[in-house]
């Protein structure tokens, strides 16, 4: 998400904390602007659209036919879980400001308070910046379900359905909900008052879900048969077209974090066009070559890989800037999800870690040096080494959080209901077992 | 009376059908199926993982004749399945015992 500040009237201002609602007020038009709405809404449709289809369709072509309806369940009922739980204390706990000082650090530098529960004293002529504030709570929301439902990309074809429940609720709560805030809530927000650089989300969305993607593979365990038994994927168009709409969804991912429709949206849009491109040209061509032949499977994954990579990038890097990390985070994706894996021989069955936290890392940190003018970048960046090590900092923050914290809440639900189904269970399928549906009556 | 039974590329039955049809074969059956032969499948690769495909598509031809029409139904279907590439297929020739032909209860040669 946006620093939250409008770069119109903010061009020099530390790029660190830029966060606050109430800041941004102060700086921004104190009306509503109807093309900054007219965009937001636009752009929350967009995102809420990576996740159904986008993400269901992407990632159900990549499992096997038995367990197609399963990954598009998962991502359906996380949508619908998360809209519940951000209504009632989500939003609340990630964007509160109650008791927050800058620079001060105490209890709700974490986390945020309980006062906007319910979403309490939300009116229609509410407004964050210069949009109602019932679109920003939207928009937001469209950010905490896709975080979760990424995850499920690590344990695919393997968990419980209830178990997938209770873990998207508790991580939501206790991963994702403290990270946001601590990046995204303004001044005296932990990690926005280190002055890290998270655009739209590279940090709180993707490391956050690509950490807990691996520890949830490792707690969880290897499908039957891995890595022995073929698990191709069984409709690769499906994932064409659930990275086509990723693509798409994006734009809205990305320039929908200026919050508003302006330059800064404008360029953000265009870093994630060149960005995505160059990292799937990237991962193709190191393929070409490793492998020799370019793959279907490949150009997608490099596409996600560069998205991934620019998201948090997106405010401050300049084209030339988006392209080099667009190139670099799909040839490195390209090693980390075909060589590693194989290699430290985890089960991450759809690459989370290796796409999503391995560029979420290279773009968060890379972000910091992008963002410098020296490079053409945009961002108020006094020292480019510096800017790269308060980077390092978040990015470190955030592993060891999504880390620690996945793994009490995934040993938690094995202990109690059991992560895993059985083995018939998983032979038959999930589809049939959990189900009791078929995702073709051919 | 002959049975022969052809393995072939599914992309060439087209082709075999009209050179049996040419020669005065009248009736056959075709059945998708998967096999492998020396060609032993191939391999598919995604995202570093690589999986040997060993059973190939191919079609079945199951055809019936006289036996003086053997040679020229065997020499048909070779000529149109050749590509000259491995996995060309395999044809199989058997002792054909009896036919009939259900509607009017003809049998053997009247019955292909």
């Amino acid at each position: 998400m946006s620093m939250r500040f409008d770069r119109r009237t903010v061009p020099a201002l530390l790029g660190l904390l830029a966060t606050s609602p109430t800041w941004a007020q102060a700086a921004a038009p104190a009306h509503i602007d109807s093309g900054d709405t007219a965009w937001m809404l636009t752009a929350t449709a967009f995102v809420l659209l990576m996740t159904i289809p986008g993400l269901a369709l992407f990632y159900g072509g990549m499992v096997r036919a038995k367990n197609l309806l399963s990954v598009l369940m998962q991502c359906f009922a996380i949508t619908a879980l998360v809209s519940v739980l951000w209504m009632v204390y989500g939003y609340s706990l990630a964007f509160s400001t109650e008791g927050m000082q800058a620079h001060v650090t105490n209890l709700h530098s974490f986390i945020g308070g309980l006062d906007r529960g319910f979403l309490a004293g939300l009116r229609p002529d509410s407004r964050y910046q210069t949009v109602p504030e019932s679109v920003f709570v939207m928009f937001q929301l469209t950010f905490a379900i896709i975080t979760p439902a990424l995850i499920i990309g690590a344990f695919a074809e393997r968990m419980k359905f209830s178990a997938l429940l209770w873990f998207s609720g508790l991580w939501l709560t206790i991963v994702y909900l403290p990270v946001a805030h601590m990046v995204w809530s303004g001044p005296g927000s932990f990690l926005g008052d280190l002055g890290v650089l998270d655009f739209a989300g590279g940090t709180v969305v993707h490391i956050n879900a690509g950490i807990a993607g691996l520890v949830a593979c490792l707690v969880i365990g290897k499908r039957r048969g891995y890595p022995h038994v073929p698990m191709p994927p069984h409709n690769l168009g499906y994932t064409v077209m659930g990275a086509s709409l990723l693509w798409l969804g994006w734009f809205g991912f990305n320039a929908g974090s200026a919050v508003a429709a302006n330059g800064s949206a404008g360029m953000a849009m265009l870093a994630t066009q060149v960005a995505t491109a160059g990292a799937a040209l990237g991962w193709l061509f190191v393929e070409w070559i490793v492998h020799g032949r370019p793959s279907v499977l490949g150009i997608v994954s490099g596409a996600v890989a560069g998205l991934v990579a620019v998201t948090p990038a997106a405010g401050t890097a300049g084209p030339g800037g988006a392209l080099v990390l667009g190139l670099i985070a799909g040839v490195i994706c390209f090693f980390s999800a075909t060589r590693l894996k194989h290699k430290l021989g985890y089960d991450d069955s759809l690459d989370v870690f290796g796409v999503h936290a391995v560029a979420g890392i290279v773009g968060a940190l890379l972000t910091g040096p992008l963002a410098s003018p020296k490079l053409g970048g945009f961002g108020d960046v006094q020292s480019l080494w510096g800017q790269l090590w308060i980077q390092t900092k978040g990015v470190g923050f955030t592993v060891v959080w999504s880390a620690v914290l996945s793994l009490v809440i995934l040993k938690l639900i094995d202990w109690t209901l059991g992560l895993r189904v059985d083995d018939e269970q998983e032979q038959i399928g999930l589809d049939i077992a959990l189900h009791e549906e078929k995702a073709y009556n051919l | 009376m002959k049975w022969i039974t052809a393995i072939i590329k599914p992309f060439t039955l087209d082709d075999v059908r009209q050179a049996l049809t040419e020669v005065g074969v009248t009736g056959m059956t075709v059945t998708e199926v998967k096999g492998f032969g020396r060609q032993h499948g191939h391999t598919e690769l995604y995202r570093g993982a690589e999986y040997v495909v060993d059973f190939l598509p191919k079609l079945k031809l199951e055809v019936a004749v006289a036996d003086e029409h053997l040679d020229q139904a065997v020499e048909a279907i070779i000529g149109a399945a050749r590509t000259g590439k491995i996995g060309d297929g395999k044809v199989f020739v058997s002792e054909l015992e009896q036919a009939i032909r259900i509607r009017t209860q003809e049998v053997d040669v009247d019955a292909l």
